[in-house]
């Protein structure tokens, strides 16, 4: 694959690179907010992927409108399915970071190592 | 329209709506026997459904009555019944179960939420294997993850808070990696239906986004259903749960995963990609072999006896593993069959240590010692469990083990050591379940106090119905058997 073929796939190439940084993050940190961070910068990347995978090039947003043919649409199907993965991803996040504050109030620190010595 | 034809909806439908109620119900005992009668509800569902799928064959049903691929499906086969009435069987024996024991650990103000979480992940699990759409399957699963977390981190044990963090990182991605799995799939073949799916993934197989997706479903399946060596978030989150949520789990969280994981497999891989089957093999049976031979070993040195049944769930998911990577109608049906004795032996083993959590408070084999003089009914039952987990002639574990035996030796002269490793963790099974029969049976007592001292009559009566069940599916096994052997003929139908 030459580099120009590369650069058309652009956006795929950032998909990998945010999901290795996100996966980086969950495995390297150990501050339990830092881990929850790289997951979500790791969920992130799948919604590029989904987002990318939908667009047609000059689509727009499926509204037919009066007096306008021949108009392209973008799939949205991939950005419906990307909405409900986003929901998933917040209430994750969300019942992730409530499990933190209860681990803190608990053990009276965020840290992994600390958390596992304590008991 | 009739209520029957209903049915597959109503299975998914009737917790979900439920578990919001709940919530509402504030007395005490309240929500309890709601989200029982709802658990019970699903149960007669999928009882009246396996029924249908014996007599006429497969169910589907389409949302809405918009015909898929464009609508939304559900269906019902002889596989999936199998593993509905495994779920729907697990939550309404332990909810049945389960009042002293909740009462015991959940405060009463929050025992409505508690109730409510469980029937989200009741819903969740009926709907993973209920769905017919890639995408819904992954709604479902982090609808009965996210319900899940909630309910192991809701005890009373300050442990399992970490547990259950690795759980939430290690299951969240896994499902993110089977959503880059099915997106990748759409990519290629623009559906999410799963037979349209495998319609039409036969012209795009040997490009290579098909391939990376195989990957990606499958490491995010394994990483879901605690394959080995992917395992590591399974043995604190089920040691530190709620007694009757270890009870739910145990016996059918991680079988659902693998139920997707057998699906995509045989249903729209194996079919159409060449050369698939030889490497989904290779790699599922050394991960199988790795996790009887490890977790068995595991086991035998716990010293905790929920942490040691955990492990050998690690082992026991080995197996039924083992039976879907021979890739035979006959390995198949083995690891289907396995599925379900397995829910039966490790449901009741871990009933039967909630009744022994009653009475005490330390769960250590150190402290159990002498127990059965206070508690026989309940070790009897454990004891009965224990013969079904180590696979004795006349228990479900038999028919399963003797099931994967012949199905391993039709591999030719893998056969013979594959044998010889699920003879070896038999006996490393009888091992770890001789400890706890010790310990219970023949260590002095600990407390001088021998009164007798049985858990809660309903708790244990449900232990002894399980228990039975045991005994009763290992002499008269048609039942799973033969909606196994039908699974199997469907699933291996569609790969030939």
């Amino acid at each position: 694959m030459s580099l120009l073929e590369m650069l058309g796939y652009y956006n795929y190439c950032v998909f990998a690179i945010v999901l290795s940084v996100g996966m980086y993050g969950v495995i390297r940190k150990t501050n339990l907010i830092k881990k929850l961070i790289g997951l979500s910068i790791f969920q992130s990347a799948v919604f590029l992927m989904y987002i990318t995978m939908d667009k047609v090039e000059g689509g727009t947003a499926p509204i037919i409108q009066a007096g306008v043919e021949d108009q392209i649409f973008s799939n949205p199907l991939p950005q419906v399915l990307i909405l409900t993965a986003i929901v998933v991803g917040v209430s994750t996040l969300a019942l992730g970071l409530a499990l933190v504050v209860r681990l803190n109030e608990l053990y009276g620190t965020i840290e992994e190592d600390e958390i596992l010595d304590a008991d | 329209m009739e209520l029957n034809d209903q049915l597959p909806a109503l299975q998914v439908v009737v917790p979900l709506l439920v578990a919001p109620l709940v919530v509402l119900l504030q007395p005490r005992g309240l929500a309890w026997a709601a989200a029982t009668a709802a658990a019970a509800t699903s149960l007669l569902i999928a009882i009246t459904l396996t029924g249908t799928v014996l007599s006429q064959g497969s169910v589907s049903y389409e949302m809405g009555g918009w015909s898929p691929p464009y609508g939304i499906a559900l269906s019902v086969d002889a596989f999936s019944a199998l593993v509905l009435l495994v779920v729907t069987g697990a939550a309404t024996a332990a909810l049945l179960a389960g009042r002293n024991s909740i009462d015991q650990q959940i405060e009463p103000q929050r025992q409505p939420l508690f109730y409510a979480a469980w029937l989200l992940a009741l819903a969740g699990l009926v709907g993973i294997v209920i769905a017919a759409d890639a995408f819904n399957i992954f709604v479902f699963m982090e609808i009965s993850s996210l319900a899940s977390y909630v309910l192991i981190a809701g005890g009373p044990d300050r442990r399992a808070l970490p547990a259950v963090f690795k759980y939430l990182i290690m299951g969240t991605m896994g499902a993110t990696f089977y959503l880059i799995g099915v997106g990748l799939i759409y990519m290629m073949t623009g559906t999410l239906n799963l037979a349209d799916m495998a319609d039409r993934i036969g012209e795009v197989a040997d490009l290579k986004p098909v391939l990376v997706a195989a990957g990606f479903i499958t490491i995010g399946l394994c990483l879901k259903a605690a394959v080995f060596p992917l395992h590591v978030w399974l043995p604190n989150a089920y040691t530190h749960a709620p007694h009757m949520i270890t009870v739910f789990l145990a016996a059918c969280a991680t079988k659902v995963a693998l139920y997707v994981l057998i699906r995509f497999e045989f249903y729209v891989f194996q079919p159409n990609m060449e050369t698939h089957q030889v490497r989904f093999s290779l790699i599922l049976m050394s991960m199988a072999v790795l996790a009887i031979v490890v977790a068995s070993a595991v086991a035998m040195f716990e010293g905790h006896i929920k942490r040691l049944l955990a492990s050998s769930s690690v082992a026991q998911i080995g197996y039924i593993a083992l039976g879907a990577s021979c890739i035979t109608a006959a390995g198949v049906s083995a690891g289907v069959v396995h599925m379900f004795n397995h829910a039966l032996a490790k449901g009741g083993l871990f009933l039967a240590i909630a009744c022994l959590a009653t009475r005490c408070a330390d769960l250590r084999l150190s402290e159990l010692r002498g127990v059965a003089k206070r508690m026989p009914w309940t070790t009897a039952a454990l004891v009965v469990c224990g013969l079904s987990l180590i696979g004795v002639p006349g228990t479900a574990g038999f028919i399963s083990k003797w099931m994967l035996i012949t199905a391993v030796l039709g591999q030719g002269t893998w056969g013979w050591l594959l044998v010889a490793v699920i003879v070896v963790s038999s006996l490393m099974a009888v091992v770890y379940v001789w400890r706890i029969v010790e310990s219970l049976y023949f260590g002095a007592p600990v407390e001088t106090n021998t009164g007798r001292q049985e858990a809660p009559l309903q708790l244990l009566a449900i232990t002894w119905l399980v228990a039975l069940l045991n005994v009763g599916f290992g002499l008269f096994p048609q039942l799973p058997v033969t909606l196994a052997e039908q699974a199997a003929v469907l699933l291996m139908g569609s790969a030939a």
